[in-house]
């Protein structure tokens, strides 16, 4: 709010917008965004858990469910972020020109990324609470440690939106969105640890989880929250997460300048 | 504050623009003073929409200086942004949001306190006709609801300089009709104008100085009247013959007029008395399907400049 004695950021201006306008779709993102990873819990933890933890109990030595609790955090974050950077990015530049709205005001290339990607962020904490608390009441919680899960899942989905956005602002139509799901967000989405350990994996398959973002983002958040983290191991992961997001920025500044700016 | 020389609101020496290699504002040199309507006509590739880019700080210069409201577009954009309204030549309103909200979260950008919003969009929305519709989504509105709604958007944060690029472009009549009686009052309200358009007439009437722009050129500037005086005669005579004949009957009529021009569906002719030319094309022998004899308008000296027609 404004108070007149300090002029509110030109960023916060931004993402106060994309605030804004989300009052009008907020309740079909609520599915998406809440429902869908609860009613994959429900199914896959506990229907599914039961069955596996009869046969075998000890999927990286815990039950099924806590197994892939802290998983789906950071494969919703995941989806999230990547989503929001997607289509809302492209759309900003060619269909409703938002971005454009911005820059004839105060706001500067910069406060429009910012903004863009700090409503995400904003979103992206807001899903991580809501899941945290569900996953508690599932009684999941295992460790105070946990409360840093909610960091490292916001830092996962800001992993991908970075990243994406730099890339939907060189789009001008859905194709590269296309290929980011297929080849992509779902193969990670299966093969990054979410619902198996990576080590079930073929050998040759392992290497390329290592590498993918999701892999740290679910490592990361599983030991958080089970308390089973190690020090360098998890700083391992934030850090790879972390210079993601950050080289994803650095090349969304190129890109957003480079459509926005003739 | 009385500045006995106060700076001009916006001043280009030698501004370029070029996209690669192309050059699509050639070293133009202009002054808008405070108050002053401001025109750039044109035909499409004039380089008129490039201009009010670099002006509204949203596009780079590419060459050449220029200052808007004493700053530099490079260094002072957001500054300069703050105190400048833009129609762009695009829309780019939230058709899914409610007029209103269209209103609220530009005035936000601005960092306009909640209640100063709410205040100045009751006005706007009335001075844009368009407080019936305060409450309904953007993306049914018609085409001069939504222009008119961007216009109101642009003056939200009460700027010293509106820009317009095509404000009419593309509306019906009676919507342009409209849109520019919203003009007039807004000039009459002291606010600086600095507008393109298609539209001749129209300009005629706001502008109190234009520029003829073409290829990335000024081919003329001045005062509509000064323009009309300098480029053209005080009437003109128009004539329709059949197709085909233009040519020929042109040739014939050569010295009834100061000046002949043929365009593909009538004859020009140029001239201080209308009537007399009329009575001379007559007394030839010569009977036009229809014959008119009206004021000389920008749109001839725009003819007259371009070698061609602006709106057909
Ligand atoms: N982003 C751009 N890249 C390349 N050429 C451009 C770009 N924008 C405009 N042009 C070219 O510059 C010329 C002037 O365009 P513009 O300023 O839009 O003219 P007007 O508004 O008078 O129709 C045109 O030939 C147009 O094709
Ligand atoms: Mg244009």
């Amino acid at each position: 709010m404004t108070t007149g004695l300090r002029p509110t950021p030109l960023w916060l201006r931004g993402l106060g917008y994309w605030a804004y306008q989300y009052k009008r779709t907020w309740r079909s993102s609520v599915t998406t965004s809440f429902l869908y990873p609860v009613l994959y819990l429900a199914a896959m933890g506990v229907g599914l858990g039961s069955l596996v933890d009869r046969h075998s109990h000890l999927v990286g030595g815990v039950p099924y469910l806590d197994f892939i609790a802290p998983g789906l955090l950071a494969a919703t974050a995941m989806q999230i972020g990547a989503n929001e950077a997607m289509y809302p990015v492209m759309g900003a530049i060619k269909w409703v020109r938002t971005y454009f709205a911005m820059l004839a005001t105060p706001l500067r290339v910069i406060d429009v990324l910012r903004g863009h990607l700090g409503w995400i962020a904003v979103r992206l904490m807001a899903v991580s609470a809501i899941y945290l608390g569900v996953v508690a009441a599932f009684g999941v919680i295992r460790s105070p440690l946990a409360i840093l899960a909610f960091p490292a899942a916001v830092v996962t989905g800001l992993s991908f939106a970075a990243p994406i956005a730099a890339f939907a602002a060189t789009q001008d139509d859905n194709v590269g969105f296309t290929s980011i799901y297929r080849l992509g967000l779902i193969p990670l989405f299966l093969f990054s640890g979410t619902f198996f350990p990576v080590t079930e994996l073929p050998d040759w398959l392992r290497p390329v989880a290592y590498a993918t973002p999701l892999y740290h983002g679910v490592d990361l958040c599983r030991g958080l929250v089970l308390g089973t983290a190690e020090l360098w191991p998890s700083i391992g992961d934030a850090a790879y997460l972390v210079i993601l997001t950050l080289v994803g920025y650095r090349l969304a500044r190129a890109t957003f300048t480079k459509r926005l700016v003739v | 504050m009385s500045d006995p020389h106060p700076e001009p609101m916006v001043l280009a020496r030698n501004l370029q623009k070029r996209f690669g290699e192309f050059v699509a504002v050639d070293s133009v040199d202009f002054e808008i003073e405070r108050g002053e309507a401001f025109g750039f006509l044109g035909p499409n590739g004039a380089g008129k929409t490039s201009t009010m880019r670099m002006i509204s700080c949203m596009s780079p210069v590419s060459g050449g200086t220029l200052r808007v409201l004493g700053m530099d577009p490079a260094t002072q954009g957001s500054r300069i942004r703050s105190r400048i309204g833009l129609v762009p030549q695009e829309d780019s309103l939230d058709l899914e949001l409610t007029v209103l909200d269209n209103l609220t979260v530009y005035g936000r950008y601005f960092d306009l306190p909640r209640p100063v919003i709410r205040e100045r969009a009751m006005r706007l929305l009335d001075f844009a006709q368009l407080t019936e519709r305060a409450h309904d989504r953007v993306d049914p509105l018609s085409g001069g609801m939504k222009r008119r709604l961007t216009i109101a958007r642009a003056l939200i944060s009460d700027p010293d300089l509106l820009i317009l690029d095509e404000p009419t472009t593309g509306l019906d009549p009676q919507a342009r009709h409209l849109l520019w009686d919203r003009l007039y009052r807004l000039k009459q309200d002291g606010v600086t104008l600095v507008i393109t358009t298609h539209y001749m007439d129209e300009a005629e009437q706001l502008c109190d100085r234009l520029v003829v722009m073409d290829h990335g050129r000024f081919a003329a500037e001045g005062a509509p009247s000064a323009l009309i005086a300098r480029y053209s005669t005080k009437e003109v005579v128009e004539l329709r013959f059949r197709s085909g004949e233009h040519a020929e009957v042109a040739r014939r009529l050569g010295d009834v007029a100061e000046r002949t021009e043929v365009l593909a569906d009538r004859l020009l002719l140029y001239t201080t008395d209308g009537d007399a030319t009329l009575a001379e094309v007559h007394r030839r022998g010569l009977v036009p399907e229809s014959a008119l004899v009206r004021r000389s308008t920008l749109e001839d000296v725009f003819l007259r400049l371009t070698g061609r027609t602006l709106v057909d």
